[in-house]
């Protein structure tokens, strides 16, 4: 199976469109990500980076369009996708305890009315040890500092055992510490061939971060790997000639062609 | 005692206690529900709308029987929560302006049949009236015993969806991602809102309701981090505000029965948002204050030890009037430099000389270490 899943892409969007009040926030997206790779989603704010996250799990209502996750309709294959929402859609005052909001993690496998059972308990802590934040697990969730918050929303996806993963900010407001723990997490579900979408706003890491990249701007300007789309004629089109946007990568193009090989 | 052997024998004090306290319970842990998910308006929308339900069941049956009564209620607050939604959904209205255009539209329109019935001959709709501010002394055995099924029906249908119902109150996203209908859900738990509101109405009427939707929550989230034991308490809260106002209204037989019931809630909802643990804003006053005095004691210390650093003898005494200047936290450092004597960091080596003991010096060198200076 996974030789199959290896030949397929691992998410196929055909004529994604998305509006609201008639006026479209996506038009007409159709993206291919191949299995096993980093992709950040750029763009500028309102580009409808959330909005294309949202469209394919299926959390929004389309006005067209189709999406597959590793050969089939994304319906079939929702247990083979973990979901990392941005950390500001919760209230983090909400009554409970880290180790219960990773359990929810497992919920989709647990299904309707059956309660989590003590393997799940233990999964979710091999989840937090992964995010290193096990000795939290009994924590309130507003004792949380931001980057805390965020490697509990990364452990409750984890613990989702997913193959597609779509995160959404998950660099947001955290601490240096953490930004590199995430990353040596996404770098982790990337050796055992996960895919991995994130939506990324800091330009200047794109190149370190990640190897497949989506330039989206309402409609997607362009896709691919990093190395192939990300420059600055891409960039300067998405986001519309801002210069502010464009002196990061220029060094970084710099930095690049002084690299040696 | 006397007062407790009536709550037992009286029968229609008993009637009201328990039947208020079944409404504060099932408010109480439905309330939670509302209150997590920042819904505690809708329960005022859904009381409000409930009032023309009533009328009109009754109009249409004839019959006061009090599921009847629920059912119109229920569904009247069921029609005005959809309205509400669906002006959301499709129009640019705000929610807060919706529930509050479909709140006084519908409480209106139950005026209006309420008073045209009260002008005509028929004798027997006496007693629609107590919807509006309630009468728990009207509660009868009957009534009890269906708040107790409906409400009961409503806390088992809470513990078999308690996972959906958490997850779809903390995160709805997320459990539409894992495959939930979250839908089904949302629809499930607000139904369940509604019945709880409209089993108190009776007791409480449709004016004050939405508070015991709200108050017991609320008090109850001051104490406790669990969701579990914030609906436990939530519950308990709500009953014995249900019971104590009851009790007080039904032995003061001039004091109304509902208001007397939000205030007991009222209450609860004051001493649990001044002294829960944690939480409570008088134990905030309080660390806050001790924090300030620590501080104010700590570069007190600094002066003096900074001060003295200037003569190379670390006790080297110094006028108050000179720590006064230097200090910029307070202009009084007198109150300050007892404490630290109290504590022996400091001693009084004249009428207003100071200087650190070996203990305060200690302190200080431990203060500027952990502070990196």
């Amino acid at each position: 199976m996974p030789l199959t899943d290896q030949r397929r892409h691992a998410i196929e969007v055909r004529d994604l469109t998305v509006a609201y009040h008639e006026k479209p926030v996506l038009w007409d997206i159709d993206l291919d990500v191949p299995a096993g790779v980093l992709m950040a989603i750029v763009g500028p704010n309102g580009a409808g980076k959330t909005t294309l996250i949202k469209a394919i799990l299926g959390l929004i209502r389309t006005a067209a369009g189709e999406v597959s996750i590793l050969g089939h309709k994304y319906k079939r294959q929702r247990n083979r996708v973990a979901y990392v929402p941005q950390r500001g859609s919760v209230d983090w005052d909400f009554p409970t305890s880290v180790l219960d909001v990773v359990t929810m993690g497992r919920y989709g496998r647990i299904g309707w009315v059956r309660r989590p059972s003590r393997t799940d308990k233990d999964l979710a802590v091999k989840a937090l040890e992964k995010v290193g934040m096990d000795q939290f697990r009994k924590r309130q969730i507003s004792e949380l500092s931001g980057g805390q918050q965020q490697r509990v929303f990364l452990a409750r996806a984890l613990v989702q055992d997913a193959d597609v993963y779509f995160m959404d900010e998950p660099f947001q407001g955290v601490d240096a510490v953490t930004e590199r723990a995430i990353v040596e997490i996404l770098r982790d579900l990337r050796r055992h061939n996960k895919t991995v979408v994130v939506v990324h706003h800091d330009l200047q890491t794109v190149e370190e971060y990640f190897d497949y990249v989506m330039l989206l701007n309402i409609r997607k300007i362009a896709s691919g790997p990093v190395a192939e789309v990300f420059n600055s004629e891409n960039l300067r089109i998405t986001y519309g000639g801002r210069v502010a946007f464009l002196k990061p990568t220029a060094s970084a193009d710099i930095t690049q062609s002084q690299k040696p090989g | 005692m006397d007062l407790l052997q009536q709550l037992i024998t009286d029968y229609t004090l008993r009637n009201v206690a328990l039947g208020s306290a079944v409404l504060g319970m099932v408010a109480g842990t439905l309330g939670s529900f509302a209150l997590l998910r920042q819904q505690s308006l809708l329960g005022d929308a859904v009381s409000h709308a409930a009032l023309p339900g009533v009328v009109i069941a009754y109009m249409l049956t004839g019959s006061k029987a009090p599921l009847v009564l629920i059912l119109g209620a229920a569904l009247a607050g069921w029609v005005a929560t959809g309205l509400v939604m669906l002006t959301v959904a499709n129009t640019r209205i705000k929610y807060d302006s919706a529930l509050g255009i479909v709140l006084s539209v519908f409480f209106g329109f139950g005026l209006v049949l309420l008073t045209f019935l009260q002008k005509t001959p028929d004798a027997n709709q006496a007693g629609l009236d107590t919807f509006l501010f309630g009468q728990a002394a009207a509660l009868v055995h009957r009534d009890v015993i269906t708040m107790s099924i409906v409400g009961g029906i409503s806390i088992v249908l809470i513990i078999v969806f308690w996972k959906e119902f958490k997850m779809l109150s903390f995160d709805s996203d997320f459990g539409k991602s894992l495959g939930f209908n979250m839908r089904f859900a949302d629809i499930l738990l607000t139904a369940l809102i509604v019945i709880a509101i409209v089993i108190g109405l009776q007791t409480v009427g449709v004016v004050l309701m939405s508070a015991m939707i709200i108050a017991p929550a609320a008090a109850a989230r001051q104490w406790t981090n669990r969701l579990s034991g914030m609906i436990a308490l939530s519950a308990l809260f709500g009953a014995v505000a249900g019971v104590a106002g009851a009790t007080i209204s039904s032995v003061q037989s001039n004091l109304p029965t509902g208001p007397v019931v939000v205030l007991g809630a009222g209450v609860i909802v004051t001493v649990s948002i001044l002294f829960a643990p944690a939480r409570g804003v008088v134990w905030t006053w309080i660390r806050q204050w001790r924090n300030g005095k620590r501080l104010r004691m700590e570069a007190v210390m600094v002066d003096l030890f900074t001060l003295a650093a200037h003569h190379h003898r670390a006790d080297y005494p110094h006028d108050e009037a000179v720590i006064n200047m230097m200090t910029n936290i307070t202009g009084r450092s007198l109150k300050t430099l007892e404490a630290l004597e109290d504590r022996g960091l400091a001693t009084r080596l004249g009428p207003s000389q100071w200087a650190l003991t070996d203990a305060g010096v200690a302190r200080v060198r431990s203060i500027l270490e952990t502070s990196g200076a």
